[in-house]
């Protein structure tokens, strides 16, 4: 079927649900929670129409369960919440990696801890994200700056997820979760779309957790004919829990080797003006917005600044990072919390650059103004 | 007998390594005998079945069976399986639990399994106790018994299981025990024919450590207990309160036909699709 260019409107979590169902999402499973509710609002509507499924659960410990079943069973799955909920998720997202279940979350950040700004924005979940679930597990967390990133990250997410057998995060703020700009749905843009590889060995054959050179093993669907046993224990390659060191390394060590051996593919991020930039600045979501405009007007006062967009927080963009510390005498990291990516930031640096941070955690945006401020500050 | 083993046999992993996990005279080998009878009687394939558990004794229930098998976290098994039979909704899903996983961890996942009336069949075995972890109390342990966490007594008061799975809305809800374990395989057959949420109370015992501590003797003495203390719905009826007062009832509790959560959900992509005629 061909598809027309679309111009639209569109809020953040509008475009993520337009994101996620050219993704192939079916599966919906969410409980209410602001500022992420208009993507369970949405998706409620428009899942049956498409066959899929939407189901609102008793809470957002349910809701990450129910989202992983679906997967299992072959239904690209996703929920959406804010930092409450996203706790709460904590519990079966590690299960989602242990287990190796595609999947997509969705937090709208809000600002915290607990109940926290009901409903203002802040960057405060960008560690939780990272570590929130127990256990040593890695993460892929991709950050939209724009709405038509919020349109294409939700579709590389779930590739992601499809791809590396991870759940994959889609951090949001509350600014972009909300903004609203124009933006163009795909149509004539050809647009990959990733299915998580199948077994093609007979069932008896089918090794449910082999170690492959890739570290991706081969994911059968629940009813499929590959009868197999899923676990949250430490299972060696048939799936079978063990307490065997030798196996337990390798299973480990494998979950890491997945991510690792493709930063590559999965490390998005623009540089602007970085080339000759005396002063960087490093940015995510919506702060990264003001962060151009400041380089702008920097510019055109004659500073030489430049700026590093980061698209995906984890795994840190430390190859990308460290280019910029090299390239740059400053580097500014303004961001709405008290220092979460910065922190990261000054671990890579070994003084190639000196780091400076703007914190704000005071429910607002970081201005353009504020970060120029800086800029001038340490120039 | 020797026909009953071959029967097991073909539906355990062999490649999975025995022995299982469970005391010797544990009732969850009982369960899982009938379970295979049951499953076996009704002619679902294997590939068809997927068998979901949480944490506990009785979570490592499916990982010794040739289904489909997910074991899932602690009291979110009907999570998962209301997952998986939404968007799979051929497949038949069986969710095992044990008393502390379905009900104080998972209570509030089982009311509303219960309250949306899932195709989904949740069998709970109930031994009053957290075997696993050695034996503290459950919201199943009776008042006034002695557990590793009440060692002086009991001071709450127990959940009915299946009275809350009444109340919550399950179309089928019924109790039986490792005991009388060929009442168990037709009850588990009736709960796997029926569409919507069916709940089976599995009445059993921890020797190893609920009745250690409160001196109920071995397993065989504590399922002589359970002999003693059923009573079927039938003789029930015929029983005034005081003949009841230490008894629990076993046998068909509700069986009702109610709206099914995956056909009203049907209706529900009919009407996103279609004009709604009025």
């Amino acid at each position: 079927m061909k598809r027309k260019d679309q111009e639209k409107l569109l809020q953040g979590n509008e475009a993520i649900v337009e994101g996620a169902l050219r993704a192939g999402c079916r599966f919906f499973a969410g409980y209410p929670i602001t500022p992420a509710t208009e993507i369970s609002e949405i998706l409620s509507t428009r899942l049956p129409k498409v066959d899929g499924t939407f189901i609102q659960m008793e809470d957002e410990i349910a809701s990450m369960g129910a989202v992983i079943g679906a997967s299992l069973a072959g239904a690209k799955s996703m929920t959406a919440t804010s930092g409450p909920g996203f706790s709460l998720m904590q519990e079966n997202l590690g299960f989602a990696c242990i287990a190796e279940v595609p999947c997509v979350v969705v937090n709208v950040m809000r600002g915290g801890p607990s109940t926290g700004l009901p409903t203002s924005p802040s960057q405060s979940d960008v560690m939780q994200a990272r570590w929130g679930t127990h256990g040593d597990h890695p993460m892929i967390v991709l950050c939209p700056s724009t709405i038509r990133e919020c349109y294409d990250l939700t579709i590389r997410a779930f590739n992601l997820s499809e791809k590396y057998r991870n759940p994959v995060i889609l951090l949001v703020d509350e600014v972009i979760a909300h903004m609203r700009e124009k933006i163009t749905l795909d149509g004539s843009r050809p647009i990959d779309i990733f299915n998580r590889v199948k077994p093609t060995v007979p069932p008896e054959w089918y090794i449910p957790y082999e170690d492959t050179p890739t570290g991706i093993p081969a994911m059968a669907d629940f009813g499929e004919g590959y009868r197999y046993h899923v676990t949250g224990l430490t299972h060696d390659i048939r799936g079978f829990p063990t307490s065997k060191p030798e196996e337990i390394d390798l299973f480990i060590r494998r979950l890491f080797r997945k991510i690792s051996q493709n930063f590559a593919d999965m490390q998005i991020g623009e540089f602007y003006q970085t080339e000759d930039a005396e002063i960087t600045v490093i940015a995510y979501g919506c702060v990264a917005r003001s962060a151009k405009r400041a380089v702008i007007d920097a510019r055109e006062r004659g500073i030489r600044a430049g700026l590093l967009k980061l698209n995906t927080l984890w795994p840190f963009m430390r190859t990308q990072v460290e280019k910029v510390l090299h390239t740059s005498d400053c580097v500014i990291v303004p961001e709405m919390n008290m220092g979460q990516v910065s922190r990261e930031v000054k671990r890579v640096n070994k003084g190639a650059a000196k780091v400076f941070t703007i914190n704000k955690v005071d429910g607002t945006i970081i201005t353009p103004q504020e970060i120029m401020g800086k800029i001038r500050e340490v120039c | 007998m020797a026909e009953v083993t071959k029967l097991i046999h073909e539906y355990l992993r062999h490649d999975k390594k025995f022995p299982h996990v469970w005391c010797p005279g544990c009732g969850i080998g009982i369960m899982l005998g009938a379970l295979i009878r049951a499953i076996d009687r009704t002619g679902f394939s294997k590939d068809e079945i997927v068998m979901i558990s949480g944490i506990g004794c009785t979570g490592r229930l499916p990982v010794y069976v040739d289904f489909n098998t997910l074991h899932t976290t602690h009291g979110r098994a009907l999570t998962f399986a209301t997952g998986v039979k939404l968007a799979k909704p051929s497949l038949k899903v069986i969710v095992i639990m044990g008393d502390g996983d379905a009900v104080a961890i998972g209570g509030n996942h089982f009311i509303h399994a219960a309250r949306r009336n899932i195709d989904v069949t949740a069998i709970i075995l109930n031994n009053s106790v957290y075997g696993m972890t050695g034996g503290q109390f459950s919201p199943t342990t009776p008042y006034g018994m002695k557990t590793t966490t009440t060692m002086y007594s009991n001071v709450e008061q127990a959940f009915k299981i299946s009275e809350l799975a009444i109340t919550a809305g399950a179309a089928f809800v019924a109790r039986g025990t490792v005991y009388h374990t060929r009442g168990l395989d037709s009850l588990f057959e009736r709960a796997f024919m029926k569409k919507g949420f069916s709940v089976v109370e599995v009445i059993s015992h921890c020797h190893t450590q609920y009745g250690r501590l409160n001196r109920m003797g071995t397993a065989v003495e504590m399922m002589e207990w359970q002999r003693d203390h059923a009573v079927t719905v039938e003789k029930a009826a015929q029983m005034n309160e005081e003949e009841l007062r230490d008894k629990f009832k076993v046998g068909v509790l509700a069986d009702r036909e109610l709206p099914v959560f995956e056909d009203e959900y049907g209706k529900i992509r009919a009407m996103s699709k279609g004009t709604p005629a009025k």
